[in-house]
């Protein structure tokens, strides 16, 4: 049964923080724990989202909520999946929320030991695409071309020369019970995958583009825009892996303008006809790949 | 109670199972490993019923133990060297989260250059983590240490974690006649942990928040407060335990022929045992000398050794340890006690046994003449020299 946000319940456990105008990564936490409800119990590590949620005494979260390490999102859901199994409890989700430097940079090592021993947890990576909460460094999940204050874009280097991680299908390759893309600006589909993922047993990925206005270069009232536009210009695709399989959830006819979609974002400006050029033809690839070889719907 | 030969890392197992964790996150490091294998072979014959996780690393399997405490059940994890440096974030975080977790640490060099051997900078560098630390002398001090931590910790007052220490080899490896408490006392000894500090879905809270200036300072102090409170709780742990097992100890420190001795060595860990032998024969030939175990280097005991130390001529502090471009780090702890308590007597740092290498009795019965004789050097490495200040 489809989520509709519309539906939502009006009870909010991510309510009264203190973060940026604008923010994706807020919305995406804010709506999965309405999805998930208030047995959640919800795992952030050192990054945004526990940065502007639990300054105590001002804690945000209406429904259990523990900041981990920066390393330690999975391996501390690990031990709290676990201990309440052994009390006995079992009507709870255990749920991380950790950006892209936390989850394909500092915690990728408890997140593939996480995967391996199959804990039943939901782990959602929030991706911003670079460090925010520090001040908007390079993470292995920033996108090629981009302009962060680690990758400047100068006159020999146009911001960071590799392209993202594929977190994706990196978690799906440990054969994982369930992963997918998201993005919310696509906010009904990231819902749906959310409750899918509370159904299934074990341990369950969910990659979701959350755009940061301040480290993006963009309006804060673009957060949506610029989170459908990713999706819709094809430098992003909506996607699960189940039952060993890829599928598709969204292939655009056309896609939209990749120049346009970077113009409008400060960390791209830079970008010359070559770059952008770079970017269209791994895109292009990487469609051709997916067309190829996942499943439609 | 059945007797058993156990090796030092056997006897703790043998300890844990009695304590009955809930959670055990495992990760193997030499000399640590025999803990791990033998607790998942006592969750394979059913004598121990624990979530037992393999997890990817020793930062993990202490973040995988506090996530399992902020649930509010019992969880141990063992490590040793590189892995409780590699872990050492969590530490901090265990400890000022109140998390009452136990682990047990196989004191080992710390590369470089790479060994397996017993030393204790290992733990020594991690002092200040905000952990109890204990130091075993052998397999039964070891198995008993390992019932004790669990009601030491889990005391509401004390609700700090606690690090069990036990030197590498020496210890873990040696095969020694252990009692093995029946179950049913063990029981008698440690309740079940119950907890406010938990995640809890009657009553959802925030853990493991982040707090200003103002507060920060204010949540420290009571964790400082909180160890000393570990004082009286490990004196009563004891007496419980005495009464129900018949074995006693005696607190932060063990004493040995200390109240007339001239010359005291105040050490930790194995090592001690040879002290107190070498003591004998000194005495036997008339030499008034005495011997301190220090058995709890966190919470420190300061007026304990003062006191043991009033009526002495001079005392050596023998360590496995070295706080390089200082002294030894007992060395330090040890001379600012006596200085805090007003014990003004002339006290010599002797240096041995890093990576392993082996005190003999002739080393430590030397340590004894030099503190007669009246040594220049306050800093001596045993085999190599004092060193000039």
């Amino acid at each position: 049964m489809s989520v509709k946000a519309k539906d939502l319940c009006a009870e909010e456990f991510f309510y009264g923080h203190k973060a940026c105008a604008g923010c994706g990564g807020s919305l995406a936490v804010r709506n999965a724990l309405k999805v998930l409800g208030k047995n959640a119990v919800a795992v952030l590590p050192a990054g945004c989202m526990s940065a502007v949620g639990f300054n105590f005494p001002q804690l945000c979260f209406g429904n259990n909520a523990i900041i981990s390490t920066f390393a330690g999102t999975a391996s501390m859901l690990t031990g709290i999946e676990a201990g309440f199994r052994a009390r006995g409890i079992t009507d709870f989700t255990a749920v991380g929320f950790a950006g892209d430097g936390g989850t394909a940079d500092i915690g990728i090592q408890a997140l593939s030991g996480a995967i391996d021993r199959n804990d039943n947890i939901i782990y959602i990576c929030y991706d911003n695409e670079a460090y925010m909460n520090t001040g908007i460094q390079k993470s292995g999940l920033t996108p090629f071309g981009a302009k962060t204050t680690t990758t400047p874009a100068g006159k020999n280097i146009h911001g960071n020369i590799r392209p993202k991680k594929n977190m994706f299908e990196i978690a799906a390759a440990h054969d994982i019970p369930y992963a997918a893309t998201a993005t919310v600006g696509y906010m009904n589909d990231f819902l749906d995958k959310v409750k899918k993922a509370s159904e299934i047993k074990g341990t369950k990925y969910i990659h979701v583009i959350a755009p940061c206005p301040t480290g993006w270069g963009i309006p804060v009232s673009d957060t949506v825009e610029a989170a459908r536009e990713i999706a819709d210009c094809g430098l992003w695709y909506l996607a699960e892996y189940e039952n060993g399989e890829f599928t598709l959830n969204y292939d655009p006819k056309e896609f939209t303008d990749v120049t346009a979609y970077l113009k409008k974002q400060g960390r791209f400006r830079h970008l010359t006809d070559e770059d952008i050029a770079v970017i269209v033809k791994s895109r292009d690839e990487k469609w051709k790949k997916i067309r190829g070889s996942w499943n439609l719907k | 109670m059945p007797k058993k030969f156990l090796s030092g890392d056997e006897a703790f197992a043998e300890g844990v199972r009695l304590a009955k964790p809930d959670v055990i996150s495992a990760y193997p490091i030499t000399p640590q490993t025999i803990v791990v294998e033998r607790l998942s072979e006592m969750v394979e014959d059913g004598s121990l019923d624990a979530e037992f996780i393999h997890v990817e690393s020793e930062h993990s399997a202490l973040s995988c133990a506090i996530g399992a405490s902020a649930a509010g059940v019992r969880a141990f994890t063992a490590t040793s060297s590189q892995g409780l440096l590699y872990m050492a974030e969590c530490l901090t975080y265990a400890s000022g989260g109140r998390f009452p977790i136990v682990m047990m640490n196989a004191n080992r060099s710390t590369a470089l250059p790479w060994n397996i051997y017993g030393d204790q900078r290992d733990s020594l560098s991690l002092l200040d983590s905000g952990w109890i630390q204990a130091y075993a002398e052998n397999a039964q001090e070891s198995l008993d240490l390992a019932l004790m931590s669990f009601y030491i910790a889990e005391n509401e007052k004390v609700s700090t974690p606690f690090m069990v220490n036990l030197d590498g080899f020496t210890v873990t490896h040696t095969y020694e006649e252990a009692d093995v408490p029946e179950a049913s006392a063990a029981e008698n000894f440690l309740p079940p942990y119950r907890t406010e500090n938990k995640l809890d879905l009657e009553s959802p809270k925030n853990m493991a928040f982040s707090a200003g200036p103002e507060h920060n300072y204010i949540f420290k102090y009571k964790e400082h407060r909180a160890m000393l409170e570990a004082v009286s709780v490990i004196e009563e742990a004891e007496r419980k335990f005495a009464e129900i097992f018949g074995r006693s100890y005696t607190g932060l420190i063990e004493e040995y022929l200390t109240e007339d001795a001239d010359f005291v060595i105040v050490t930790l860990g194995s090592i001690a045992g040879l002290c107190r032998e070498t003591a004998d024969k000194l005495r036997a030939a008339g030499k008034k000398v005495g011997v301190v175990r220090i058995r709890y280097m966190r919470p420190f005991p300061a007026s304990q050794l003062a006191a043991a130390l009033k009526n002495a001529k001079a005392a050596a502090v023998l360590e496995k340890d070295i706080s390089f471009g200082n002294e030894g780090a007992v060395f330090s702890e040890v001379n600012s006690a006596l200085f805090r308590y007003g014990t003004f007597i002339p006290t010599y740092n002797f240096i041995g046994g890093l990576g392993g290498r082996n005190i003999s009795a002739s080393d430590i019965e030397s340590i004894f003449e030099a503190m007669e004789k009246g040594l220049s050097e306050k800093i001596n490495f045993i085999g190599i020299g004092g060193e000039r200040q």
